[in-house]
C-alpha cells in the first residue's frame, strides 16, 4: 500500500489563500483544487450548492482519460483542458504534476484572463507543494514517522464505524 | 492512495470493485447506496452506456463516521468489466487502497473470472502494486442462481492469498455489506500498521 498523501494545516491555508485570490482576480465563480486520485483539496467560490465530491471524482476521471488519450498519440499529456458551456465554462489545468486546478467562470470573465491568472497561481502553488515535499523528505530522512491519526486505532474503533 | 487532510480532519480512502462484466460490481454499489442513510453518502455517479453497462466507472462516496477525531470517508469505485475496456480499468486503479473482486458464480463465467483476476494482477503491477500486499476481499456473487460452481471450488480457483471470501447475492444485498466492512477494515488496519507514513 502506498504512502498516504498528507496535507498539513499550514500548507492548506496557503493553498486556500492562493485559490481565493485566483477566484477574485480571475472573476471566477468557483475555484477548486483536487488531487489526481479524485480527492478534493480546497475550494472557494460562490457556487455553494455544488457537489464538490462528485466534481472531484469526475474531474480526476476526466484528466486521467485525457492523459490516456495523450499517451496513445505520443504526447506526455494535455496539461490544460477547457470546456465551454452555454452559460458557464470550465478551465482545468495540472499543478505540480499531481494536482488539478479547476476554474469555473461565466461571462463576467474570459478564457484569456483565467489563463493569465491561473499561470500566476500555478507558480505559487508549485512553491507550496515543493515545501510539502521537502518537509516530508526531511522528516523521512530524520526517521521521524509522519503523524498518523490511525497509529493507535483499535479494532474496536474500526468496528464502531460499522455499527 | 489514502489522503489525510489535517486542516479539515478528514481521511479518504479508495476502494475499487473489480471483476468480469455483468458480475455484480455496480449492483454492489447500488445496493450500498440504496441502503445507506442520506447523511452518510454522496451521490452515486454512474458513467454508463445506454444499456447500463459501466463505461468508465461508478463512484459512491461513503462517510463512515469519525475515528480519533478524523472523519473517515471511503470512495467506492467500480471498473467496467467488459474485456475491451482495459485502458479505462487501468486508470481507475490508480491510487487504490483496497480491492474487492466480485466473481460471477455461474459455471459458464468461470473463464471470465479467471481472466479478470489475471487482468487485475497485471494492471495492479503496472501501477506498482502487488495484489499480495493490497487489502483485498473476494466476493462470490450470484449464489442464488441454479447453475453455479460450488463455493469451495470457486474459492479454490480464485482465492489468491487467504483473503476473506464472502458469498453474495448482490441484487438482494446478501454479502454486500459484509464484503465492504471486511475490505474497509483491512484498509484501516493497514494504515495503522504503516503508521500513516
Amino acid at each position: 500500500m502506498s504512502t498516504p498523501v498528507v496535507l498539513y494545516e499550514q500548507e492548506y491555508e496557503q493553498l486556500k489563500r492562493v485559490i481565493t485570490r485566483l477566484c477574485a482576480d480571475a472573476n471566477a465563480k468557483f475555484v477548486f483544487l483536487v488531487d489526481k486520485n479524485g480527492q478534493q483539496i480546497a475550494a472557494h467560490g460562490e457556487m455553494l450548492n455544488l457537489d464538490t465530491t462528485s466534481l472531484a471524482s469526475l474531474t480526476a476521471g476526466n484528466v486521467a482519460a485525457t492523459d490516456g488519450l495523450a499517451h496513445l498519440i505520443g504526447e506526455r499529456g494535455f496539461p490544460v483542458l477547457s470546456h465551454e458551456g452555454e452559460r458557464d465554462n470550465m478551465h482545468i489545468s495540472i499543478v505540480s504534476a499531481r494536482v488539478i486546478l479547476v476554474v469555473i467562470f461565466d461571462e463576467r470573465s474570459s478564457l484569456g484572463l483565467v489563463r493569465l491568472r491561473v499561470k500566476r497561481a500555478t507558480a505559487e502553488m508549485n512553491t507550496v507543494f515543493e515545501v510539502i515535499d521537502t518537509k516530508i523528505d526531511r522528516e523521512r530522512d530524520m526517521g521521524i514517522a509522519l503523524d498518523s491519526p490511525f497509529a493507535e486505532i483499535t479494532e474496536e474503533d474500526i468496528d464502531a464505524l460499522f455499527n | 492512495m489514502t489522503f489525510i487532510n489535517y486542516a479539515s480532519r478528514e481521511i479518504n480512502c479508495k476502494i475499487v470493485y473489480y471483476g468480469p462484466g455483468l458480475g455484480g460490481k455496480t449492483t454492489n454499489l447500488q445496493y450500498i447506496y440504496d441502503s445507506t442513510a442520506a447523511q452518510a453518502k454522496g451521490k452515486l455517479i454512474s458513467l454508463a452506456t445506454e444499456t447500463d453497462r459501466t463505461l468508465f466507472f461508478d463512484f459512491l462516496p461513503l462517510d463512515l463516521g469519525t475515528v480519533r477525531g478524523f472523519k473517515t470517508r471511503f470512495h467506492l469505485y467500480t471498473v467496467p468489466g467488459q474485456v475491451f475496456y482495459d485502458a479505462s480499468r487501468k486508470l481507475i486503479l490508480k491510487g487504490v487502497d483496497g480491492m474487492v473482486f466480485v466473481a460471477d458464480s455461474q459455471r459458464e463465467r468461470m473463464d471470465a473470472n479467471v481472466e479478470s483476476l489475471f487482468n487485475l494482477e497485471l494492471n495492479l503491477k503496472q501501477h506498482g502494486y502487488d495484489l499480495m500486499k493490497v487489502p483485498y476481499v473476494l466476493q462470490l456473487n450470484k449464489r442464488d442462481l441454479p447453475n453455479v460452481v460450488s463455493a469451495s471450488d470457486l474459492t479454490a480457483e480464485l482465492r489468491r492469498k487467504g483473503e476473506p471470501v464472502f458469498e453474495g447475492v448482490a441484487n438482494r444485498g446478501v454479502g454486500v455489506f459484509d464484503t465492504l466492512k471486511a475490505v474497509a477494515k483491512q484498509v484501516l488496519l493497514e494504515l495503522r500498521k504503516n503508521g500513516g507514513g
